[in-house]
């Protein structure tokens, strides 16, 4: 019985009809293709873009040379070196991250205690000397600069989650 | 131990068995039963202040602290038993209410006693919601950071310092909330083993100020190693990041410096990263220093060796370091006898060399044999800034009841009670002399001396300790009569039934005695090396200005060599100004190699870290020398391939503090005039050390000056804070003079090794001192 059932389904092409028939509908529905660059997906306050180093209202840096950052990262992929600063404060003197190593995990921003360290919406960049991938601390900084108000945002709008 | 002194107590349903009256805490640890504490240390009294170690015994209706809780037989005691438990909880709660979140930024996080016992015991939310005490920063020198914010008040600093340091330095003030650990007054720590609090203090209270922020615990690895600075031979772990050595903590070992090091032995890393560090061969070309590569320097050594020794192998000589290690000792002394010469040695701070043959003086018993003295009998050593840890061993006899006499050319400061029999250099004879009077020595040099109660007092406590020593320290070997005390020591030692102890300077004095880096037959010792001009010489982490008995000879005999070869792990000034060569060798940390401390324990260890720029491990260059010079015997690939050649050479030698005695009884100090004093302050012993920058800024680290008493300054018309020159045959130098309570009349102190003395003359010599 059953043998003879797929014998009429395939002599009558039946499952390649299904099947252009849900291309057919397809065709006549609403499209959702974005037309990027000119059109942008949304994007989530958790998307996990370039990073970043943010500083408090002050202008003070965040970051306090805890180094969790550096032990949670599982591409090893930051590299930090600290010392006292004048003001006796615990300072990083180097804090570099490999974006070639980097898997955007985003281990970083959560073992974070000062919500330093952080990723921002933004995808869009490039390099064009392979030194230019390993992010110092004066780009991290900059980048947070350029982006704080975001980056508050989302934290404020995540914060009931974490 | 008898059986009927056995108890068996039952812990958590297992049944254990102790001696009777042992705290419960030592019984449940050698169970690997884990009880939480913070106050408790084993080698500190028990304060049971903390709390954190309560546990629940069965019939007592409160929960008791393990630490403070001796065993009983039939004890039954419950670790985790609900009442337990929530006594443990609530200890944990208080002691988190003043502790502060700050675990980010405190450099024990990740190796804190208080961090782990919280994540075991402690709640995830706090019920406190007042305000946290503060304690103000105090600033306790520059070798311990301090946040006192932090303190859970322990008190093992306290104790530490009490108990094992023998300076009561850190205390506790106020109570309750109030309670503050501080110096009293505003003052720094200052006591040469202060940096094992960091090791004690449970939380980040008390942490390394050189190594502050800069690494984290996880971060490390370590390796382990020996001390390379006294005879004790403290055992270490290094940590290592990144191939730096970040810090240095102690590795337990009971026979030898139990859970403690030196402050030298911790904070002596930072040298290997001092600016002067050489990192690339140096050649002399014409006048100027040129950086070449490393075939170029070693083919200018080989051809300058050859040159220098012509016909005769005599021409050449070989002064090394008891810092170097076993194998590099070994191989030196290889090299210099395969080109033929018996003109080798080690001990460039000796300047009598009568009466000692080729033996290996060393402490003559175990370290740990120390402890259980009755008597002992020091002659010129300041031990507790010579060697630390063996002067720990000789506190804790002294604190037993120990009768502990010190023959010092000034009297040295002691943590503990001791006679002080204080004489000039060119009386220490004569007091030593006077005790073996009263032992009933007789011989030229006991011949007209006085004996007075004193001297009596010390033989009688020798001769009726069950044990007892008599131990020569770093000045008995620099004293131009040492073969005189030496074989007075023995006589004393030999009438009094003590043993005779030697108390080595260096990291390998005793193994360098071993490896043969003494001169053979007809060879010339140190003294006579740098006393009358060679060829060429070989130094090995060397630093003639600062390493040799009289650095102004030594200095000028060097500069009239022919050739003079230098390996060393730094720039030096005055290396610089004699040698037509240097070779960067690899520091401690950087090399493998054995060092045989003052017990005779070999002690082998490995390279922690690759060496610095292109310096290179000595026994390799050694080695390559060998093969350079066309000698045979140097293809060893190992540096443990070298040490099995030396056993397999030199047998199983022992250590031996027998020395033939030269019969010449001649004194060479005499007492006319002014007698220098030239001790060697404890952190200018040796080329790594001396670059160690934080120990460089503590108090310990002396000024070079002149230190005289009132009386003798009356005299020379000085007062403090003027400039004298001081006048020793050819050295000179211009120093501030000091007035110090401590030195006795007709002599002056001026500590060697430091910077201003490298123009000076002997240790322990005849001095003049005219007002500048």
């Amino acid at each position: 019985m059953k043998v003879l059932r797929d014998y009429v389904k395939s002599l009558f092409l039946l499952e390649l009809m299904r099947g252009l028939g849900l291309t057919g509908r397809y065709l006549f529905k609403k499209k959702f293709t974005v037309q990027y660059p000119e059109e942008r997906a949304p994007i989530s306050p958790r998307f996990r873009g370039l990073h970043a180093q943010r500083r408090y209202a002050s202008g003070e840096e965040r970051c306090i040379a805890c180094k969790l950052c550096e032990a949670t990262c599982p591409a090893l992929a930051i590299t930090i070196e600290a010392k006292p600063r004048e003001d006796g404060s615990r300072r990083t003197t180097r804090y570099d991250i490999d974006l070639f190593k980097c898997i955007f995990c985003g281990y970083c921003q959560e073992s974070c205690p000062v919500d330093a360290i952080v990723e921002t919406r933004h995808y869009e960049y490039h390099f064009e000397n392979r030194e230019d991938a390993i992010m110092t601390k004066e780009k991290l900084l900059a980048v947070g600069d350029k982006y704080e108000a975001q980056l508050a945002a989302d934290i404020a709008a995540q914060a009931r989650y974490r | 131990m008898s059986d009927d002194q056995m108890v068996t107590v039952e812990v958590d349903g297992r049944q254990l068995k102790a001696k009777a009256g042992t705290l419960l805490i030592e019984v449940t640890d050698a169970a690997g039963i884990n009880i939480p504490r913070f106050c408790y240390h084993k080698k500190l009294s028990v304060s049971a202040n903390c709390r954190m170690c309560l546990v629940e015994v069965a019939k007592v209706p409160k929960p008791l602290p393990a630490c403070a809780t001796p065993v009983n037989e039939g004890m039954q005691v419950f670790t985790r038993s609900p009442l337990a438990l929530a006594a443990q909880k609530g200890t944990m709660e208080f002691l988190l209410i003043n502790h502060p979140l700050d675990c980010p930024i405190c450099d024990q996080g990740g190796e804190c006693e208080l961090q782990d016992v919280a994540l075991g015991y402690g709640n995830d939310s706090s019920r406190f919601v007042e305000g946290k005490r503060v304690v103000p920063e105090r600033d306790i020198g520059p070798l311990i950071a301090t946040d006192f914010t932090r303190c859970i008040h322990c008190t093992r600093c306290v104790r530490f310092g009490a108990e094992i340091a023998g300076v009561r330095e850190l205390g506790a003030t106020g109570r309750g909330e109030h309670m503050e650990i501080g110096t009293y007054i505003e003052k720094s720590v200052d006591s040469e083993l202060s940096g094992n609090i960091i090791d004690v203090c449970p939380v980040g209270s008390l942490t390394s100020k050189p190594y502050l922020y800069s690494a984290r615990a996880w971060e490390l690895v370590q390796r382990e190693a020996v001390a390379a600075h006294d005879s004790v031979g403290s055992n270490l772990n290094l940590h290592v990041r990144r191939n730096r050595v970040m810090r240095v903590h102690p590795r337990d070992n009971e026979a030898v410096n139990e859970c403690w090091i030196s402050d030298r032995d911790r904070f002596s890393y930072e040298g290997l990263y001092s600016g002067e560090r050489l990192l690339r061969p140096l050649l002399k070309k014409g006048n100027e220093w040129q950086e070449v590569e490393w075939q170029d320097a070693l083919e200018a050594v080989a051809q300058g060796l050859k040159r220098a020794r012509g016909t005769s192998g005599n021409r050449l000589g070989a002064l090394l370091s008891g810092n170097s290690t076993l194998e590099e000792l070994y191989l030196a002394q290889k090299l210099m006898r395969g080109l033929g010469s018996e003109n080798i040695d080690y001990r460039l701070r000796q300047s009598d060399f009568r009466s000692t043959s080729a033996t290996a003086p060393w402490l003559g018993q175990p370290i740990a044999a120390l402890e259980a003295l009755g008597a002992a009998l020091l002659i010129g050593s300041n031990i507790r800034k010579d060697q630390p840890m063996l002067a720990h061993r000789v506190r804790k006899a002294a604190l037993e009841g120990a009768e502990v006499t010190f023959l010092n050319p000034f009297e040295v400061d002691l943590n503990y009670r001791a006679r002080h029999l204080v004489a000039a250099p060119s009386a220490m004879l004569g007091e030593l002399a006077a005790v073996a009077k009263a032992l009933g020595i007789k011989g030229k040099l006991v011949n007209g001396v006085e004996v007075s109660d004193a001297h009596k007092a010390v033989a009688e406590s020798l001769k009726s300790a069950e044990r007892s020593t008599v131990l020569l320290g770093n000045m008995a070997t620099a004293h131009p009569d040492f073969s005189l005390l030496r074989s007075l020591a023995s006589d004393i030692a030999e009438a009094s039934g003590s043993i005779l102890g030697f108390l080595p300077e260096s990291a390998n004095s005793v193994g360098a005695a071993l490896s043969g880096a003494l001169p053979g037959d007809g060879g010339s010792n140190a003294g006579e090396m740098l006393g009358n001009v060679h060829k060429g010489y070989l130094l090995l982490g060397v630093e003639p200005t600062k390493d040799s008995w009289n650095p102004a000879k030594a200095q000028a005999t060097l500069q009239q060599a022919e050739f003079v070869v230098a390996l060393n792990a730094f720039r030096d000034q005055g290396l610089e100004q004699v040698a037509d060569v240097i070779l960067p060798i690899a520091g401690y940390a950087e090399t493998s190699g054995t060092f045989v401390n003052a017990q005779g324990d070999w002690q082998s260890f490995g390279g922690a870290v690759a060496p610095a720029g292109e310096a290179r491990p000595a026994w390799k260059i050694l080695r390559v020398l060998g093969n350079l010079l066309d000698l045979s015997g140097f293809d060893q690939v190992s540096s443990e391939e070298v040490l099995a050649e030396l056993k397999a050479t030199l047998g199983e030698r022992k250590p031996d503090n027998g020395g033939v005695a030269s019969g010449e009884e001649e004194i060479r100090l005499n007492g006319n005039g002014l007698v220098r004093v030239g001790d060697v302050p404890i952190y200018a012993a040796d080329p790594l050390v001396r670059r160690a920058e934080s120990l460089q800024r503590t108090k310990d680290a002396m000024a070079a000056g002149i230190y005289i008493n009132a009386e003798t300054a009356k005299t020379l018309g000085l007062a403090p804070g003027d400039f004298a020159t001081a006048l020793q045959e050819e050295g000179r130098s211009k120093l501030p003079v000091f007035i110090d309570a401590t030195i006795p009349a007709g002599c002056a102190r001026i500590p060697a090794a430091l910077a201003g003395t490298e123009t000076l003359g002997g240790q322990i010599d005849n001095l003049t001192l005219e007002k500048a």
